[in-house]
């Protein structure tokens, strides 16, 4: 078991809590790099689709994670940011610039739709961000002359001033980059004075408020930060995949999004990526263990929405704090090995929500 | 700069047909500690609530240090140098004792959106300063043990103390204090009586309290106003409040009433 003794404020405001820290990212990073020179290439496209989800998860994971703010309609600023880079790469704009401009729109979209966030929280946000889910859905399929329509539209290779990330390999490492610079952003926000303040006003509005913090202002920042990242990854996905249609950015997609950082785990950015992996492979997974299931099961129509619910309740009853939560527990009961107690992660019950002011 | 921090004049606030507070006038003035008293329902809390604008008044205007209050968004108050605490703890639960009193300096921050998204080396500057700061109130208050504990296991008792040194941690010249002893037991309730008045006498904070514990508020208070539903009854030292025969009768009722009662028995 490892004791910190803090010397210095830096070792709280490090990224890195200690050298361990600093040798297990740095591994996992060495290996995210030399990545595409082991992986045969179906699962370096997977590994790919990780990455665009943990950035969009990572977004999504400081709206509803760290400002407590819910939101049903996520695949929408996707959506936003995935046909603004194909419409502009389209045009022959290079890939640094169109992705400024999606990620502009994305959260200039997304400011807007934070605004009712500012009056109403909890289920009835959820149906505002839902209802505005479906709007642009319907844009989509409905403003033919910009984005294809229901007809769908073909996505240009991604070019960086001449040079054509034409391979999975190069497209991989667009993506590689993109999603650590990102998540480092996140992570800076979080560690500074606008992030306390968005966990301030996920944890008591009240109280944020009088410390001094501008709910208004921070709710709409948290908003536009988490769509511009969504925007960020719509515009890798569109690359990605290659052909853009209005139904890829539907309340399915949404829902994929939120069950992915529940089930990493909410409130932790390691979460965000978990989930990411988890969304990935469980199609594939589930793919692999059919051949072990009887032929009825395996056949049947929405056996993969099925494992979801499956899972996704299993979780919700058992381990609210996600896959992270999961490993956190792991980690403890190898440090106290052989003294973890099974209630040690337990919340102690609050008595006081009832005459709570709101 | 005249010695008066906080004026409140003919303040009222209406709920539907509620009059919770009806033509309050009260002054505080600087440095000491200023205590409002009163039964169940007087409306002490909602007096709070006025000043840190959760609540508007109906009618009325709350001055502060020469500044009109009454009408200004809630989180300017912050600002301007009032912080409180909550009746019922409101502290950020999902986060450690260190945080939370880290976002009690949100008002001094320095940096800006795009600094802090690269973390400038102007915005670690800040946050150095910050914990410098905040090591300071955890020192004042013996803090030091449940640093990095999350507030959610914490016992009721630490909780209280942990949301005094938040607001402390805010600087502010006017502090409101909600009930500071309910739910303590007698040691804690001691503690912290020594603390309101370290920080009236050590760090020059003026005070302004509800308090139903009269050992305490005759302990510490300069000056008590006593309230009952709605409007003043007595303002002074504790000793002439106590003594107020107003007051008196609004907590026992008078001679008439006990004799009515026997009657009836």
């Amino acid at each position: 078991m490892r004791f910190l003794f803090k010397t210095r404020y830096d070792q709280d405001i490090d990224l890195a809590r200690h050298a361990g820290d600093r040798l297990w990212y740095g591994l996992l990073l060495a290996l995210l790099v030399i990545a595409p020179a082991w992986l045969p290439e179906y699962w370096l496209a997977q590994l790919t689709f990780v990455l665009i989800y943990g950035v969009v998860g990572v977004g999504l994971m400081l709206l509803a994670g760290y400002t407590g703010l819910f939101s049903l309609g996520h695949a929408a600023f996707l959506g936003v940011g995935a046909y603004t880079e194909t419409v502009l790469a389209s045009m022959g704009w290079p890939f640094p610039l169109s992705l400024a401009a999606a990620t502009a729109l994305s959260a200039a979209v997304g400011a807007i739709v934070g605004l009712p966030a500012l009056r109403v929280k909890g289920i009835y946000l959820a149906i505002a961000t839902l209802a505005f889910g479906f709007i642009v859905e319907e844009i989509l399929a409905r403003w033919e002359s910009v984005t294809g329509g229901n007809a769908g539209k073909i996505v240009p290779t991604l070019d960086v001033f001449g040079w054509k990330a034409d391979t999975p390999a190069s497209f991989y490492f667009v993506c590689l980059v993109v999603a650590v610079i990102a998540t480092l952003a996140v992570l800076n926000l979080l560690r500074a004075p606008t992030g306390r303040a968005f966990v301030a006003i996920r944890d008591s509005e009240i109280s944020a408020q009088s410390m001094g913090i501008h709910l208004a202002r921070y709710k709409t920042l948290s908003f536009m930060v988490s769509a511009a990242l969504a925007g960020v990854g719509g515009a890798l996905y569109a690359h990605q995949i290659r052909f853009l249609s209005p139904d890829q950015f539907g309340i399915l997609q949404s829902i994929d999004l939120l069950l992915m950082i529940v089930i990493g785990g909410l409130g932790s950015i390691h979460g965000a990526f978990l989930g990411a992996l988890f969304l990935i492979t469980m199609p594939q997974l589930i793919t692999l263990g059919k051949d072990y299931l009887p032929g009825a099961v395996a056949e049947a129509t929405g056996l993969q929405a099925f494992v979801y619910g499956i899972v996704l309740i299993a979780f919700v009853l058992f381990e609210p704090m996600g896959l992270y939560g999961r490993w956190l527990k792991l980690r403890t009961w190898f440090d106290l090995f052989p003294f973890y107690r099974a209630g040690m992660f337990r919340r102690q019950k609050s008595f006081q929500k009832s005459d709570r002011l709101r | 700069m005249s010695d008066l921090l906080l004026s409140a004049r003919d303040l009222t606030v209406r709920f539907g047909g509620v009059l919770a507070v009806n033509g309050v006038s009260f002054d505080v003035p600087r440095g000491g500690v200023f205590t409002l008293i009163g039964p169940n329902g007087a409306g002490k809390t909602t007096v709070f609530n006025l000043i840190s604008r959760i609540y508007t008044p109906t009618s009325g205007t709350i001055e502060f240090d020469g500044v009109r209050i009454d009408r200004s968004p809630p989180h300017r108050i912050a600002d301007l140098g009032i912080a409180r605490t909550f009746q019922n703890i409101e502290l950020f639960e999902h986060a450690t004792v260190l945080q939370n009193l880290l976002i009690g300096r949100h008002m001094h921050r320095r940096s800006g959106f795009w600094s802090e998204l690269v973390f400038a080396p102007d915005v670690r500057r800040a946050e150095r300063e910050t914990r410098r700061k905040v090591e300071e109130v955890i020192d004042f208050l013996d803090l030091q043990h449940y640093r990095d504990t999350m507030v959610a296991g914490l016992p009721y008792g630490v909780r209280k103390v942990v949301e005094l040194a938040r607001a402390l941690c805010m600087e502010p010249r006017l502090l409101l204090l909600d009930e500071p002893s309910s739910g303590l037991n007698v040691e804690e309730t001691g503690d912290m009586a020594f603390w309101i008045e370290d920080i009236r006498d050590d760090l020059g904070i003026t005070v302004l309290m509800v308090e139903h514990d009269m050992s305490l508020v005759s302990k510490v208070s300069d000056r008590v106003l006593a309230m009952n539903q709605g409007e003043v009854l007595a303002v002074g030292t504790p000793a002439q409040v106590q003594n107020d025969p107003s007051v008196v009768e609004a907590y026992l009722g008078t001679a008439d009433d006990a004799t009515s009662l026997r009657r009836v028995a």
